[in-house]
């Protein structure tokens, strides 16, 4: 198989999977008016994937999406579906199936019906077509449901018609657009394993737009985040959390403590940064690569925080990877939420600064019984800090 | 609901007499004189306001007064195309509006709804001069085809009716469901075929019986635009209350107010359908 050509360096480079790509997007540009929806972003998804276009309402990644299927045509760029040019093609005349978020399902026609209309329109003979829509019924659980009006459906059940109707077309791609958000919370985690397991059995590709970063991390084999039409970072969820490229990622993809600092050692294993805000210089077990004279972030996620009694004069702990008296910082805990399987602690710094930790109750009491206004000192590993340079 | 507790039930307020009183009178105010017009009809005398017994003399007279068959037929004639016409031109109006945005578009919209309140005296002179000026009608065309100026006089001013029902149908439609069958394989029409018009059809059923009843008993702009042969219904009837209002008259009306009532019951059940189909 070839890799992806030169033309999508940027996006492409990181993570690419080593199957060839089923969808190209070559600096593809479109414009509403004045208003630059999506802004030259160049993308190879590869067959097989499960893509998650993610990111807030209005970054573009919709436009993305609607471009794909046909609703939208790029002012600039190309658009290749497995190696073809589908840049301006009708959306009846591309190998994708789309469903929407709404799901569409046409209130007029019973189940069956539905999911029959598309191979109708492909001509394909009435025989045939039964025994594909009974096979597509079966793969989504609606096994003698087809009789059934729309209207006397559930929201999970109507979501099923929309699938098998993508499904059935055997499509190369099939597109889902914010798939869970019209269901509620419960019935949402028990489609996004049904989801899951539908991707990994037709072995089609997704591609999914979301702006719930939870369904993007839990479905998606790669997810691209998105931010005023451009593509901030694509990766696989795990890349995404642990090694953001930005503070705008590592901000929007969980919650996350950012710290400004400033490199004072950079050795090849280990790095010594500056961080004001926490008045403390933090321990690096890794090189950064940053020059000294720029800024960078320090960004360091809640649950790998710890938190260690600090009355009575208890002496700073020393963190696992890291000389004494590194990435150890007084505080105060100023408010406790506690929820259920965690809880989260704000906890002030002397310089002011706020820091959220979470810790896992593991337990059905806690050990060590954090209070309000109680000081603690507040430590992380060697490798628990990512740098940001953006 | 936020209405105090102690508020008198909607019901209750027509349990009260002054109430009752004044809504009898109403009735009786809209209702009697259709009551005396069919009543009369059945009247076996030659003067219509002395009652002499029941007789159906007035319709046997009816069915044997040639002109006023044909009247009725080009009536229906006329009617019936109107309102093909005039439910192709307001759906594709209706979907026109709604499908594009262009510049212009609040305009456009107001211009088709315009035939809806220009008074239908200033249409009829309008048409009048329209149909002498600007497209002559040959005279000598022969029957169906010398319903012509009538038929466009009507589909001009019915139209509007349907877009409007139309359009107001078209407010509660989901374009993903369009856009679903483009992405499952249909073409343009195919998609407006399959999925728009189903959606449609409460509204161009109830839109063609209004059509209907709207053409068919037009008088002010088919008077403008009726020639020597082509006299419709009410025009014909227009002609005979002019010599004195006999039984006959009486007769007719009757067959057009029930014409028009079952037509107008139909729609009205229809949209009832279609509103009931809307509710989740």
């Amino acid at each position: 198989m070839t890799t992806a050509p030169s033309a999508l360096a940027p996006a492409s480079a990181v993570a690419a999977p080593a199957a060839r790509p089923i969808i190209e997007f070559r600096h593809v540009t479109k414009r509403f008016g004045p208003v630059v929806a999506v802004d030259d972003v160049s993308l190879a998804i590869a067959e097989g994937e499960f893509f998650a276009l993610l990111g807030p309402s209005g970054c573009g990644k919709t436009t993305l999406l609607r471009m794909l299927a046909g609703f939208e045509t790029p002012t600039r760029g190309q658009i290749l579906i497995d190696g073809e040019d589908y840049t301006r093609a009708p959306p009846n005349r591309r190998p994708v199936n789309m469903v929407f978020q709404s799901y569409a399902v046409f209130p007029h026609m019973s189940v069956s019906e539905n999911i029959a209309y598309g191979l109708r329109m492909d001509g394909v003979p009435a025989a045939e077509r039964r025994a594909r829509v009974a096979e597509a019924l079966a793969l989504v659980q609606l096994e003698g449901l087809g009789d059934r009006r729309p209207d006397q459906l559930s929201g999970g059940q109507r979501q099923r018609v929309a699938l098998a109707r993508a499904l059935v077309k055997r499509p190369r791609v099939v597109l889902l657009d914010e798939p869970l958000s019209a269901l509620d919370a419960k019935l949402r985690e028990d489609l996004r394993f049904e989801l899951s397991r539908l991707h990994d059995r037709v072995g089609i590709t997704f591609v999914m737009v979301t702006h719930d970063q939870d369904e993007a991390l839990a479905l998606a084999t790669r997810c691209a985040v998105m931010h005023k039409g451009g593509l901030l970072q694509v990766a696989t969820p795990a890349d995404l959390y642990e090694f953001p490229s930005s503070r705008l990622v590592a901000d929007f993809i969980g919650s996350v403590n950012l710290f400004e600092g400033r490199v004072r050692v950079d050795e090849s294993d280990h790095a010594l940064i500056d961080l004001p805000e926490a008045g403390i210089t933090a321990w690096l077990d890794h090189g950064t690569g940053a020059s000294e004279t720029v800024q960078i972030w320090l960004a360091i996620r809640p649950e790998k925080m710890e938190l260690h009694k600090r009355g009575t004069g208890a002496p700073p702990p020393v963190m696992e990877g890291t000389p004494e008296g590194h990435n150890v910082v007084a505080g105060t805990i100023t408010d406790i939420a506690y929820l259920g399987s965690e809880s989260v602690y704000a906890v002030r710094l002397a310089t002011g600064k706020m820091v959220r930790v979470i810790r896992p109750n593991l337990t059905r009491w806690d050990q060590e019984d954090f209070t309000w206004d109680e000081p603690v000192w507040l430590g992380w590993h060697a490798e628990a800090a990512a740098v940001l340079l953006q | 609901m936020t209405r105090p507790a102690n508020a008198p039930d909607l019901l209750d307020y027509s349990r009260r007499w002054p109430l009752r009183l004044v809504l009898a009178a109403v009735g009786l105010f809209l209702y009697l004189p259709l009551l005396v017009l069919v009543v009369m009809s059945f009247n076996d005398s030659r003067q219509t306001t002395v009652w002499r017994g029941f007789s159906l003399r007035w319709y046997e007279k009816l069915a044997g007064n040639a002109e006023l068959v044909a009247a009725l037929g080009n009536s229906l004639l006329i009617a019936g195309l109107s309102t093909l016409l005039s439910l192709l031109l307001g759906t594709l109006a209706a979907i026109a509006l709604w499908r594009f945005r262009f510049p212009g578009l609040g305009l456009v919209a107001a211009g088709f709804t315009l035939p809806i309140v220009v008074p239908e005296i200033c249409m009829g002179v309008a048409m009048l001069i329209f149909f002498t000026r600007i497209l002559p009608w040959p005279q000598d065309l022969g029957w169906p085809l010398a319903l012509g100026p009538i038929v466009i006089a009507h589909v001009a001013f019915i139209f509007p009716f349907v877009a409007v029902v139309v359009r107001a149908r078209l407010q509660s439609f989901n374009r993903e469901a369009e856009e679903a069958a483009r992405d499952l394989g249909a073409g343009p029409w195919r998609a407006l075929v399959d999925i728009v018009l189903p959606h449609l059809k409460p509204s161009l059923i109830a839109g063609a019986l209004l059509a209907f009843t709207l053409s068919l008993d037009d008088f002010v702009i088919t008077f403008f635009t009726a020639g020597p042969d082509t006299i419709t219904f009410p025009v014909k009837v227009y002609s005979m209350v002019r010599f004195g209002v006999t039984p006959e008259v009486n007769a007719i009306s009757t067959v057009l107010l029930l014409l028009t009532v079952l037509l107008t019951a139909v729609a009205l059940r229809v949209q009832a359908i279609a509103g009931e189909r809307l509710a989740p």
